[in-house]
């Protein structure tokens, strides 16, 4: 078993701040959010013009104003939610791969090196914003905009929990599909723009790569959606339940397919190791970001590691039952509300608990995106390309239509999904024992060391 | 008349439009053109969702700014156009024919729209229904079911076409 | 409410931009950028007659529309491609060898 080595000396306040900070960060953000996305609502805003104003809302004039700037305060929140969870995901990714590379990893700023995040954004913000001579000044400006926005523009459509989302929209996953498009338009302005070679091909690439990736995810999505019949986020969600073998990954054998080419091609789309061809450092020196600096190159480094959040959001959303509390009815959250013009607070409650389980969930499934990217080597362009059009486009087809099928022909039988749930979640389950038996043996064969000396 | 969300929200989607179809044209270098157009997709969408057509409004983004103006770009980049041409075309006269044209066209529309009744909107029977995926997907398959159909072989053609004409050796 | 004609003005002023790319520029892929400006404008009429008269067919033509436009981008963009082979330019004045 693994020895644990404890720091020298009594860091405690470096600990107790941040152990503090790490645990008021997600509580203030969610928090939030939360109570943001309750009020941004008409009806609430109408009772807040009535009560705390004295005007009547409907005739009053300035009531969209109120309503416009609790929904700008809404954005605001949320859009500092992406940037604050890019930020941690990048500490949480350098500790996982330094202990799984036996390194020590951040360690400097705040213990453990938590706070490293914020000492690279303010170096980032103090460097010189270098544009090349010969680079196009004006789509070189503007080029992180676009990712940006692409980014951005997602979490309008991201659940966060049972009522906790800024807008459902009846299109919902269709509308996270389209947005996604900025991201390559963006990606491939950065690599023309900079005027480079490397900058070029690795916008060519990436675009390639992006477009090419599309096609099996999009068609993978929509075997929760033939399930579910809806497009939109919440809706997906509700359609399941909250045990795992009620999640549609379990329910369906074709959605178990689904849901790996789904997952491969959204590495593939937000280009992730095993798939960062666009930027491998060994052939094209940074890709499209080899001319960035500063602040710009901040924006783009926020942007992919958002998406790590963003992409496994998704993936709970469409196959691992959302926020769906176990044991808690969809009535019941109706039920708690009660009949006030602010929900009582056993429903915030409930809206919290959602929320934790959504949380928590996405944690796991970005961890898989973590150990993935320190697990494998980069593939080459044309096995990249193989991937795709040879083996994740027919089996997404192939998926699509088998669940078709079973739609049609199997689930009419409502035993015909729960046998099926059961099934895959224990064989599931056993593999996921295996591995960490393995994962065990392989950590004691080499003689595993917890060093928190240097923490 | 009154000012409504609905009004600023036009507005603000229509006067950029306008400007950015104009910079499609007015643009000397490609890339910029292709910005523009990519922006001018977006404000149209914008549009489209004012006009309750919320389906085509993301089918909008998803194909053109996903997918039609991605494939321009990179065909830019292949052929490394960037600059038009160096040296200014002289323009011909039948071009200054072809603007005369166009302001003409423009006139016959002025007169067409002149004498379109303006009715307001019809208050629709279902509006959280109107434009749906759903709604949008019922007439699909129901009236246009052939057209439908036949919009997948003409995909499929343009595929095929699309191939056996970029293509060198196959 | 915004009343039906505003979005045809709109719409005409669109396809007439549109229609003045195609007959000025002389780059094939600007061309086909003002062709979809055309097709978009034609698109927003639709809409815009489908919104005043509650009728979700307009709808349906605007999905139509939006599928030929992307089959036209992909041939015309392979045409173009083959086009720069053999001659090195996307130039419209100089690709008329039927002509000659």
């Amino acid at each position: 078993m693994a020895t644990v080595t404890l720091p020298k000396g009594n860091p405690r306040t470096k600990l107790l701040v941040t152990l503090v900070v790490a645990l008021a960060l997600p509580v203030i953000l969610f928090g939030a959010v939360l109570v943001l996305a309750t009020i941004a609502k008409p009806e609430p805003v109408a009772v807040f013009v009535r009560e705390v104003l004295h005007h009547d809302p409907a005739t009053w004039p300035f009531t969209g104003l109120v309503y416009g700037v609790a929904a700008g305060l809404l954005t605001f929140m949320i859009l500092n939610f992406g940037a604050v969870v890019a930020a941690v995901t990048i500490w949480w990714e350098m500790r996982v791969s330094s202990r799984m590379q036996s390194r020590i990893g951040y360690n400097r700023v705040g213990a453990g090196g938590f706070f490293q995040w914020i000492a690279d954004a303010v170096k980032l913000l103090l460097k010189e914003d270098l544009i090349p001579a010969d680079a196009d000044q004006l789509l070189f400006r503007a080029a992180p905009y676009f990712v940006f926005a692409g980014f951005g523009l997602i979490f309008v459509a991201l659940p966060f929990g049972e009522s906790v989302i800024a807008a459902d929209l009846n299109v919902g996953i269709f509308y996270v599909t389209a947005v996604t498009a900025l991201v390559v338009v963006g990606i491939l302005l950065a690599g023309w723009s900079s005027n480079s070679k490397w900058a070029l091909f690795g916008g060519m690439r990436s675009a390639a790569q992006v477009i090419s990736y599309e096609i099996p995810a999009g068609l993978a999505v929509m075997v929760p959606i033939l399930m579910a019949g809806t497009l939109s986020m919440q809706g997906i969600i509700r359609a399941q339940g909250a045990w795992p073998w009620q999640w549609f990954v379990f329910t369906n054998p074709a959605a178990l397919v689904a849901f790996v080419i789904f997952f491969i091609a959204q590495l593939a789309e937000s280009n992730r190791p095993p798939f960062d061809l666009p930027e491998a450092e060994s052939e094209l020196v940074a890709g499209y970001l080899a001319e960035y600096t500063a602040f710009r190159y901040a924006i783009f480094f926020l942007v992919e590691f958002g998406n790590v959040w963003i992409m496994s959001a998704i993936a709970v959303t469409l196959f691992f039952g959302g926020w769906q509390v176990p044991g808690v009815a969809a009535e019941a959250y109706e039920a708690a509300r009660g009949a006030g013009a602010l929900p009582a607070p056993a429903w915030w409650g409930l809206q919290v608990a959602s929320m934790a389980v959504f949380f928590v969930k996405t944690f796991l499934v970005m961890n898989l995106v973590i150990w993935i990217r320190w697990t494998f080597p980069r593939i080459r362009v044309d096995q990249m390309m193989n991937l795709c059009w040879k083996y994740l486009v027919p089996g997404a087809f192939a998926t699509f239509v088998a669940t078709l099928l079973w739609q049609i022909l199997v689930a009419r039988v409502p035993v015909a999904s729960t046998v099926s749930g059961v099934v895959l979640f224990v064989g599931a389950l056993v593999a996921l024992v295996q591995m960490l038996r393995l994962a065990k043996q392989n950590v004691e064969a080499g003689g595993d060391q917890v060093d928190l000396s240097n923490w | 008349m009154q000012i409504t969300a609905e009004l600023v929200c036009f507005w603000i989607f229509a006067i950029p439009l306008v400007v950015t179809a104009l910079g499609v044209v007015v643009a000397r270098s490609p890339v910029y053109a292709a910005m523009n157009l990519v922006a001018a997709f977006f404000f149209m969408a914008g549009l489209y969702v004012l006009l309750a057509a919320h389906l085509i409004a993301f089918m909008q983004i998803l194909v053109y700014a996903g997918a039609v103006m991605v494939l321009f770009l990179f065909v830019i980049m292949l052929l490394s156009l960037d600059e038009e041409h160096p040296q200014r075309e002289r323009r011909r006269a039948m071009q200054y024919v072809g603007v005369l044209g166009a302001v003409s066209l423009l006139a016959v529309l002025a007169s067409a729209i002149a004498r379109v009744p303006d009715a307001a909107m019809s208050t629709l029977a279902q509006p959280d229904r109107f434009g749906t995926v759903k709604a949008v997907g019922q007439v699909l398959y129901t009236e246009f079911l052939l057209p439908f159909e036949v919009t997948s072989l003409l995909l499929l053609v343009a595929i095929v076409g699309a191939v056996v004409v970029a293509k060198e050796r196959i | 409410m915004v009343p039906v004609t505003w979005y045809l003005w709109l719409a005409a002023v669109l396809f007439t931009i549109g229609l003045s790319g195609v007959l000025l520029k002389r780059n094939a892929l600007i061309v086909m950028m003002s062709v979809e400006l055309m097709l978009n404008a034609a698109n927003l009429t639709f809409l815009a007659f489908a919104r005043q008269s509650g009728n979700i067919g307009g709808h349906a033509i605007a999905f139509f529309v939006i599928a030929v436009a992307a089959a036209e981008a992909a041939v015309g963009l392979a045409v173009v491609i083959a086009i720069y082979r053999t001659r090195g330019s996307v130039n419209v004045d100089e690709v008329r060898a039927l002509r000659e």
